[in-house]
Formats: C-alpha cells, sequence, structure tokens
C-alpha cells in the first residue's frame, strides 16, 4: 500500500549572508493514513523546516531538495498553482501564533468563506454558514454571532481553536500541527490536544505533530520521530522510545525533562548547546554534545539503521551500552 | 474544617518569616483609547488580597496561567508597582522604609527575567552588566575588587571570567540567562525572585539552569520565589507552591501535597492537565478539560473567581469570595466545598463527528 505522505532524503538549504545553512539533511520518513507521527527537537533542529518544506512554505532563501510524496505524488516539483490545490483539500496547517497566521483585518467569516469559495466553489452564504458550522465543531461557544468577530476579540485558545477550524473546511487527510499549544497555557492546552484527539479518532485525519514538549508527544502519537541538527537521530512507535530510548540524544532529553509526577534530585543534564546550524560538525551532529561519543565520531556521520523491533537510530554505541546508561539513571 | 485567620504563620518552620504578604492587592486603573478627559477609568484588579509568609532560604513556587496575576505579585514584592496591604520584610513594614531602608531592601532582593537577552543591556559589556548593581550600590568599591567579585560570580554561575569583555548578543540563550543570574548575585541578596527564568529556553539547557538554581540556593541559603506556567518545573524546584487564578490564591501547600492531594478545583484541573512524558501512563490518565475561558479581568466573576468554571460552583460561590481554609499541615485552599469530590470536568466525546456528519 501507498503511504499517505513520504519523505525521501528531505534537505533544505538557506543562502545567507554568511554563506549557506543547512538546516535539514536527509531525512526519510513515511506516514500511513489516519497515523499520528511526532517530530520532536529542540531550537534549530529543523523539525519546522520539514514541514515547511513539505508544504511549499520555505523563505525566499530556501532550497529543498529530496522527495515529498504525497500518495505517490513529489510536492516538490509542483507549480505554485497545483500546490494550492493540495494545500487545500488534502494537507493544511496550523502554527504556533494563531495570531500570525490570522488577518487581523479581516472578519474570521470572511477568511473562512474565502477558502471555501476558492476551493469549493460555494457561494457566499453557504460559505459563511459553513464556516460557522466549522466553528461550532471546534467550541467556539454562540459560533453564528461570533463568526463575523475579528481575531482580536478571541482569546489565545479560541484563536487556535479557529485556526484548526479553518485547517479542516476542505476536508483534508492530513493535518500538519506546528507547535500548536506552544503558546497556550496548560489547561487550552489540554483542550486543544482534546480536540485534535478527537479530530483523528472521529475524522479519521493523520496528524504530524511538531513539538518540543515530550509529553504532549507522549499521550497522543504512534510514532515518534527525534530530529538533532537536521538529521533523525531516532525514530519508532512512540511507547518503545520513551521505555527504551537507543540513542543518546533521545536519553538525554527524556532525562532532562522535570515531571509533575516525580521527584527527581537533580535533572541530568546535556552538556553544551543546541548546535549551529551554520556550522555543523561533518560527522555526528551530537558529538559535540554525546556522552558517549569516540572519537570517530567527530567525522563520521553514523548511518540511520533499522532495530529488529521497528525503529531507526543513527548512532555506532552499542544499543545495551546505552539502555544500561539509561538503567543506571532511574 | 477552621478558617486560616491572617495572622497565622504558614512558612515551613517555626522561624520567623523573611517575608510575610499579608492580604496584598494591587490594581491598574485602565483608560479606553481615545477616552474623554471625563470619562471614568475602569480599575482592573490583577492581583486580589493573596497572603503567605517565606522562611529563610525557602523556595516558593508561584503558578498560574496568563492573567493570573504571578508575575504582578512579584514586581509588588519587588516594588516595581504600587501595591496595598503588607509587605513585611525581615520583619519590617517596607512601606515605612526610610530611603536608606529601602535602598538596602533593593539589595536584598533580586530579580531574573524571562526573556535573558531582552533583559541585557546589548551595549554594555558582560563584566559591566555584571558589575553594575555592584557600583550602583557600592560606588567606592575598588577596581580590583570589583573585578575580583564579577570573576568570582561569573565562575559560580558556570561561565569563565574571560568573558567579561564579550556583549550579550555573542551568547546563547542558556548563557544570557546565567548572566542575568550572576547579575542578581552579585549583591548577595536574600530573596531572589525569578518570574519565568527558564521558559524561553530549549529543554536540555532548562534543565542546567534549572539545577544551577537549585544549586545556588543549597550553597548561598537563597529564599526564592520561583515564578512560572510550567507546574513540573515548579513542582522540581520548590519547596511549596502557591496556585494563582484570577488575581486570586486559590491553593498554597508544600510542594508533594499540592500534587498528591489537590484540595482545590483548579489546581486539580491544572495538574491534571499536565502530560506526564510516558506513553503508558499517559493513555491510562483522564485528562479533565477545563470548558470555557478566562473570564475578563475587568469584570471578574462575584464570590469566587474560578467558579463560572468550575464543576462544583453552586449558589453560595457567588456570594463571596471563600477565604482560605486550612486543609491539611500548612495547606490552605480558597474553596468552600474542598472537602467534597470534585465531579468530573469536561464534556462527552462523539461531538466532532456527529457535526462532521451534518456536513455531508
Amino acid at each position: 500500500m501507498t503511504p499517505l505522505l513520504e519523505v525521501e532524503d528531505l534537505r533544505v538549504t538557506f543562502e545567507t549572508g554568511d554563506g549557506p545553512v543547512h538546516a535539514v539533511n536527509g531525512v526519510s520518513f513515511a506516514l500511513a493514513e489516519g497515523e499520528t507521527l511526532a517530530i520532536v527537537g529542540e531550537s534549530g533542529s529543523g523539525k519546522s523546516q520539514t514541514a515547511f518544506a513539505a508544504m511549499g512554505l520555505l523563505a525566499r532563501n530556501g532550497r529543498a531538495t529530496g522527495a515529498v510524496r504525497y500518495r505517490g505524488r513529489d510536492l516538490l516539483g509542483l507549480s505554485p498553482r497545483e500546490l494550492n490545490r493540495v494545500r487545500a483539500s488534502e494537507i493544511s496547517m496550523i502554527f504556533q501564533d494563531p495570531m500570525t497566521s490570522l488577518n487581523p483585518y479581516l472578519r474570521v467569516s470572511e477568511q473562512m468563506a474565502e477558502v471555501l469559495m476558492l476551493h469549493k466553489g460555494m457561494g457566499r452564504r453557504a460559505a459563511v454558514a459553513e464556516a460557522a458550522r466549522m466553528l461550532d465543531l471546534v467550541r467556539i461557544p454562540d459560533a453564528k454571532a461570533r463568526v463575523h468577530d475579528y481575531p482580536h476579540q478571541f482569546s489565545g485558545g479560541m484563536r487556535q481553536r479557529i485556526m484548526v477550524a479553518m485547517a479542516l473546511l476542505c476536508g483534508p487527510k492530513l493535518l500538519i500541527a506546528d507547535e500548536p499549544t506552544t503558546a497556550l497555557d496548560v489547561t487550552v492546552q489540554a483542550q486543544i490536544m482534546a480536540l485534535l484527539g478527537e479530530i483523528r479518532r472521529e475524522l479519521g485525519t493523520a496528524i504530524i505533530l511538531i513539538t518540543h514538549d515530550l509529553g504532549v508527544v507522549a499521550g497522543f502519537c504512534d510514532r515518534t520521530l527525534v530530529l538533532y541538527g537536521g538529521q533523525i537521530m531516532e525514530e519508532g512507535p512512540t511507547d518503545l522510545i520513551f521505555a527504551r530510548p537507543t540513542h543518546p540524544y533521545t536519553l538525554g532529553l527524556l532525562s532532562a525533562v522535570p515531571r509533575i509526577d516525580r521527584e527527581e534530585e537533580t535533572l541530568l543534564t546535556i552538556a553544551g548547546e543546541p548546535p549551529d546550524m551554520s556550522r555543523l560538525p561533518p560527522g555526528c551532529p551530537f558529538f559535540p554534545r554525546c556522552a558517549f561519543a569516540r572519537p570517530e565520531n567527530e567525522t563520521l556521520r553514523p548511518p540511520l539503521v533499522r532495530l529488529t523491533d521497528g525503529r531507526r537510530r543513527a548512532c555506532n554505541r552499542p544499543v545495551e551500552e546505552i539502555l544500561l546508561a539509561r538503567e543506571a539513571a532511574q | 474544617m477552621s478558617v486560616a485567620t491572617q495572622s497565622q504563620g504558614q512558612g515551613g518552620g517555626g522561624e520567623t518569616p523573611l517575608l510575610s504578604v499579608r492580604d496584598l492587592r494591587v490594581t491598574f486603573e485602565i483608560r479606553p483609547r481615545n477616552a474623554w478627559p471625563w470619562t471614568p477609568s475602569r480599575r482592573l484588579r490583577a492581583v486580589g488580597g493573596v497572603s503567605f509568609d517565606l522562611a529563610p532560604g525557602e523556595v516558593l513556587g508561584v503558578v498560574g496561567e496568563s492573567g493570573s496575576g504571578k508575575s504582578t505579585l512579584a514586581r509588588a514584592i519587588v516594588g516595581t508597582v504600587p501595591a496595598e496591604g503588607l509587605i513585611r520584610f525581615d520583619g519590617e513594614d517596607i512601606a515605612r522604609l526610610s530611603p536608606e531602608g529601602r535602598r538596602a531592601r533593593r539589595r536584598d532582593i533580586q530579580m531574573v527575567f524571562q526573556d535573558p537577552l531582552a533583559a541585557l543591556n546589548p551595549r554594555m559589556t558582560v563584566g559591566e552588566i555584571v558589575a553594575e548593581p555592584l557600583l550602583t550600590h557600592f560606588p567606592r568599591t575598588p577596581r580590583a575588587e570589583v573585578r575580583r567579585r564579577v570573576g568570582e560570580i561569573l565562575e559560580r554561575v558556570g561561565l569563565l571570567p574571560s568573558m567579561i569583555n564579550r556583549y550579550p548578543h555573542e551568547f546563547s540563550g542558556g548563557q544570557c540567562q546565567r548572566i542575568g543570574i550572576a547579575r542578581a548575585l552579585i549583591l548577595r541578596p536574600r530573596l531572589l525572585i525569578c518570574d519565568e527564568p527558564v521558559s524561553a529556553l530549549d529543554v536540555s539547557v532548562q534543565a542546567q539552569v534549572v539545577n544551577l538554581l537549585r544549586e545556588l540556593r543549597r550553597d548561598m541559603g537563597l529564599a526564592m520565589i520561583f515564578i512560572a506556567h510550567d507546574l513540573s518545573v515548579v513542582r522540581h524546584v520548590s519547596d511549596r507552591i502557591l496556585v494563582m487564578y484570577l488575581g486570586r490564591l486559590m491553593e498554597i501547600a508544600p510542594a508533594r501535597a499540592l500534587v498528591a492531594e489537590p484540595r482545590h478545583p483548579y489546581t486539580q484541573a491544572l495538574i491534571a492537565s499536565v502530560p506526564i512524558p510516558d506513553p503508558v501512563l499517559e493513555r491510562a490518565r483522564t485528562h479533565p478539560v477545563l470548558e470555557g475561558d478566562l473570564p475578563s479581568p475587568l469584570a471578574p466573576p462575584s464570590g469566587c473567581v474560578f467558579r463560572t468554571r468550575c464543576p462544583k460552583a453552586r449558589e453560595a460561590c457567588a456570594a463571596e469570595v471563600p477565604p482560605a481554609f486550612e486543609v491539611g499541615p500548612a495547606h490552605r485552599a480558597a474553596c468552600l466545598f474542598w472537602d467534597e469530590p470534585t465531579p468530573a470536568f469536561g464534556r462527552a466525546a462523539g461531538a466532532v463527528a456527529a457535526a462532521a456528519e451534518g456536513a455531508a
């Protein structure tokens, strides 16, 4: 069966005044219909640029190579016109800050109706009615009246729900959510994640959740992909990645997060800082911060190898060594 | 069930509190844009009647969501916004201090801010930034002494003394936060107020700064007020936690008791909303979804400010602001019905599918 989305050796480079910046360096993954995938990483890991490249939304100085196939069709080679058609009806995206993605000068009804009139050929009256119905679906109280409000008249959580409603207007098969709850309070985050969960369960929409928050991933995603320096460090079923991380970076990330259900004395930290993407080492990008690194990793980039349990990892230290370290730490 | 009176100490031990806050209120006058001169301004109560004690060397976490008044509370204690009520530092009412006493108090209470880069003057070197508080309060400190103290404190926060001639933009976010901490500590304060000190940092760097703050607290005997929206971080750092909602204290308790046995329905919702990075646990948990939005702080609900979203709310809740009841050892909760079980939050599933069917 053809996967819904297939990303193959995706590379994204930005030309800057200081030379090229390699934001994504050979990322490959596949997503089945209705599946949820988390792309996890810190700032500069390339997690957002991976999604932007797939959606044709890179900044003007950015260039993507490789392939992003949606139902077998490569999106990277499409003209803006063709891409627009895919973007509306097949794949849609929600962003971190809803205020920057909503037009502050237009009423919500106008922004939402525009999508339906353009892509579904609906008349204005029907489109506005449909927009109100979608707002009701994402639980905006009094949607019929409030659809005519301006974005600033809504709270942050409601604006994000409006974004979700807008993304769902044309019934996409894939929803890419880029840090959808990062700007929100934790109880509002719970509302939005519950909403996304219902959408997945009841509409069967596949979701790519891009986030730095491991807690949000744990309850939501079937599979998790860990990015660092624009490369996949580890990828596999979420349960496995969290219970038995086999990459030093995944291990470090999981140990660095304080948990509300635990009383840790000291958090285990990852030494150093996230990498400077314009000066990536030739070998493993995590080398300068890795507690397990061997000298050869400075120049030798470990290949992404598939393990028998269905995950992939890019590290040439033995799996047992990492697992033992985790046990020792707990 | 007994009502905690204002005079009862809430500190961990029996010693005199370092900081004692009673019925603290902060009100802002809001004038609409384009208002006529005679239009009355509206009053926004950012903090309403918060009381707590802080023991020397104790860490009090303050959690709450946007608009809860947690940052305003910090500013009121530092003295950058005018406040009503009583704030005693070291037993002295700070409103009655002499100018000299006020200066001394500023040395004793220092602050660390959220955005590390924005809090540092881009035109000053790291050495100048860290030395500034020292030279402001003790202008006659000899050069050599300043240099020694700056080098010492930089080393203490994990930076190299050789960095003093560099500018803030040359540092990463985590390093800038260390510089901000060094600047706050050079006067050897007794109380450090941290306002969202790690929320702008990456996970791996956040852990480094959290560990640093814990070490400093242990080695220097610092008392801290640690304000953050991330309850997991607050729990990790704090001895006690104060929960705020819409400017009011909802609950205050030792960190362990607050997480294990929250008594206020808002605290219960807050804790249950915090995701845990463990897929098996997370799937087994029921996430209560708090309905609706935060009411406008310009028109807060009467009585208990949480009642509009509370599954326990009854008529009595609208009548008066509930006092903070003593519900356990050093544990207070401002809920009339704290000893009754909380009914489930949220609403039935299936609504999305039903609405989608209607569309087809």
